[in-house]
């Protein structure tokens, strides 16, 4: 599904990542693991297009298709989500509008006809319970006055409602205590299908006893420099990443 | 006397075919402005010498004055002789079918979902009447004098309701309150009047849009319009279209007057040719807009959505003159290319707990200029007044500019004055999460700016709020990179 091939980018003068490969099938969960400053949102950024990064070498394949020529906005419709670790708040526009231009933007993009009022609101109804998000949430400016554990509910509520075959998730589990990690975690695998991939991006390992990952991924200095499975993370968790270091002999 | 009736009968049967049909007044005046000018066109409305005079004392004050250049727009002084200030409407229409007419305007009307035969009308198209419109205005009209509410023409109430006019014409804008204002005060064309009668409540939203001759009466328009004690009323003023116009120059003035426990709730939507995008042609707006809250807890609101005109230049105030009297101003002024606008608002506290509300947003694309320039008072007299003002400028791309000059002048200590201003851009994060969503940077700008102006949306009539809305994606097109 997803395809990365020798990445490296930079910003400025400051080469991020240096060469990172990395392989996601459709139904599998992937996990990037690694200390600060190693380039892990780099690459979520890089993934979802946002330009502030170059691109120097590699290239990133979705579905056969180089992303790394499509705009951000087309990636999106292509079925790329990143649930931000940072939402921003926009005054005045409504989840509920936010949700009806990007859901019929894909759906434009698929040569479909814009959804019916009454689909939606149907849809969005089931959606926010995968969340346990009130109603009044979706009335309300978007993130605007929200707590960290509601804008981070509100960011897989709108993968729930757009459903992307490749979500990337930005360190979703920070600034969240434990209830609403659950709730978000559950909400997550039950979006899980045999058709979607995930790439979790995280420091711990507690967001992984919930979504369970098919593999983790150590990242350090800009590249993938080990993989295993969700033992991995326990293992990190438990010796934390010095060990990493030096088995890599920085 | 008997001719008089036929005249007048000539003109009122005339009125709806105003432009189109009618064989009254076809003749044009030349160029200039002179005392001459004045009385012609005093003449060609059949106005009584009353009328007559006070449009002389104008036109002798103006002649005292001077070009005002104390705002932040630029433009060459304008040569008052090479006006014409009365021209009758064209016999012929310009285009005899759409295939005629520029595309690109079609285009805008097609984005507005306009019907074709409106579109018509406004790109100067030959129009057959259809029937049903015009029964619309007359159920329109019956509706109304049955509450005694006035509804008409400026010209049609010098005639018909001398006393109405001779009391409350130039009683908020004096004709020498400003240059503009004097101007208009000599030559004003046409215009609006209503008089909503003490108690009732107008059951309809009043708009220009019903009367057909309101096609014609651009350049120096004048509206009156009075709530008795106790009465509401709404009037809508514009249209979200953009006129094809060959008037450069747009000096109107507007008068409000609200008596005790009256409210006037007045929405404009102004979207005049705003100039090719080199900046070449467009329409000079220089409009003088006051109300007079004179009545105890009445109330006087302000609603505008400027999008058009090459030069917006002007000040809708309240004068809240009554005890408890309320002024709000709630504005949205869009600039694009290389249009200017400086407008706000003015609210001057006279009476005790008098209270004004001010939220003003301005947007700024291209390499235009956008200001707020504002001015509370408050008087001495005015006990415990109360001002809350709020004025948002948003960037789009870092060629344009917004200025904020707010005044405050208080000589009352228990007055409350509060002032809250942001200067704010796109920032590159809000983008790229709605793009990350799907929406083009396009789609992304339009929601983000609605958003934004969502606090004056709101204060419009439903119908109106959403052709905003529209017209404000329109107008800021290819605004971003």
């Amino acid at each position: 599904m997803l395809h990365i091939k020798n990445l490296h980018a930079r910003v400025g003068d400051k080469e991020i990542l240096k060469g990172l490969t990395l392989d996601i099938n459709p139904g599998e969960v992937h996990a990037i693991m690694g200390p600060n400053g190693t380039g892990k949102s780099t690459l979520a950024s890089i993934i979802a297009g946002k330009t502030d990064y170059e691109v120097t070498a590699g290239e990133i394949l979705f579905h056969g298709k180089n992303i790394l020529e499509m705009s951000a906005d087309e990636r999106a419709r292509e079925g790329i989500f990143l649930a931000f670790q940072y939402p921003v708040e926009i005054p005045g526009v409504s989840t509920t509008n936010f949700m009806k231009a990007a859901l019929n933007a894909k759906r434009k993009h698929q040569g479909l006809e814009p959804i019916t009022a009454k689909d939606f609101l149907k849809l969005m109804n089931e959606k926010r319970q995968l969340v346990e998000l009130d109603k009044s949430y979706l009335s309300r400016s978007i993130n605007e006055g929200f707590s960290g554990g509601e804008k981070k509910r509100n960011e897989i509520f709108q993968m729930a409602m757009l459903e992307p075959l490749f979500s990337v998730m930005d360190e979703t589990d920070s600034g969240l205590d434990i209830d609403a990690l659950r709730i978000v975690a559950e909400g997550v695998n039950k979006l899980r299908n045999k058709d979607n991939a995930f790439l979790v991006i995280t420091h711990y390992q507690r967001l992984l006893n919930y979504i369970v990952p098919d593999f983790v991924h150590v990242m350090y200095d800009g590249r993938i420099v080990k993989t295993g499975d969700k033992n991995l993370a326990l293992r990190m968790e438990e010796k934390g990443y010095d060990w990493i270091k030096e088995e890599v002999g920085a | 006397m008997s001719d008089q009736d036929t005249i007048l009968d000539e003109h009122i049967a005339g009125e709806y075919k105003y432009g189109f049909a009618s064989d009254i007044a076809q003749e044009t005046v030349a160029a200039g402005l002179s005392e001459d000018t004045v009385r012609f066109i005093s003449a060609k409305k059949n106005e009584p010498e009353w009328m007559l005079e006070w449009r002389l004392t104008a036109y002798r004050q103006w002649l005292k004055m001077k070009q005002p250049h104390w705002q932040n727009v630029h433009f060459h002084d304008i040569n008052f002789q090479d006006i014409i200030y009365y021209a009758a409407p064209k016999k012929k229409p310009e285009y005899k079918s759409l295939d005629e007419v520029d595309p690109e305007l079609l285009a805008v009307y097609d984005k507005l979902g306009l019907p074709k035969e409106e579109q018509k009308i406004l790109a100067g198209v030959a129009v057959d009447f259809v029937m049903d419109s015009e029964s619309v205005i007359t159920t329109y009209k019956a509706t109304l004098a049955e509450k005694g509410i006035i509804f008409c023409s400026i010209s049609e109430a010098i005639r018909e309701h001398p006393a109405l006019v001779k009391q409350y014409l130039g009683s908020v804008v004096p004709p020498r309150d400003n240059y503009y204002s004097a101007l208009n005060s000599a030559v004003f064309s046409d215009g609006s009047f209503v008089y909503i009668p003490k108690g009732v409540r107008c059951p309809m939203e009043l708009s220009t849009y019903f009367r057909i001759n309101a096609q014609n009466t651009g350049q120096f328009e004048r509206t009156l319009i009075i709530a008795e004690e106790g009465s509401y009323v709404s009037y809508l003023e514009g249209c979200t279209a953009p006129m094809r116009d060959e008037n450069q120059l747009h000096a109107a003035v507007v008068e409000l007057v609200t008596m005790d426990n009256a409210e006037i709730k007045y929405s404009t939507v102004q979207n005049w040719y705003p100039g090719d995008k080199e900046g070449k042609g467009g329409i000079y707006n220089f409009v003088t807009k006051r109300g007079l809250c004179k009545g105890v807890n009445s109330k006087i609101s302000w609603t505008q959505v400027e999008t058009g005109s090459a030069i917006t230049w002007k000040y809708p105030s309240c004068i809240l003159k009554g005890d408890n009297s309320i002024g709000e101003f709630y504005s949205v002024a869009v600039t694009n290319n290389y249009q200017q606008a400086d407008t706000g608002t003015k609210m001057i506290h006279i009476g005790k707990n008098t209270r004004s509300r001010i939220v003003s947003k301005g947007i700024s694309g291209g390499k235009s200029q956008n200001s707020y320039r504002g001015l509370v008072q408050v008087a001495g007299t005015a006990e415990n007044a109360y001002n809350f003002s709020q004025c948002d400028s948003l960037l789009l791309g870092d060629k344009c500019g917004a200025h904020t000059f707010p005044y405050l002048e208080i000589k009352n200590k228990s007055a409350q004055v509060e002032h809250e201003a942001t200067t704010s851009k796109i920032g590159e994060d809000l983008m790229f999460y709605c793009n990350q969503r799907g929406l083009t940077s396009e789609e992304a700008v339009d929601m983000i700016v609605n958003g934004y102006c969502k606090e004056v949306f709101k204060q419009l009539p439903m119908e109106f709020a959403v052709e905003a809305q529209k017209l404000l994606s329109i107008s800021l097109e290819g605004s971003v990179g």
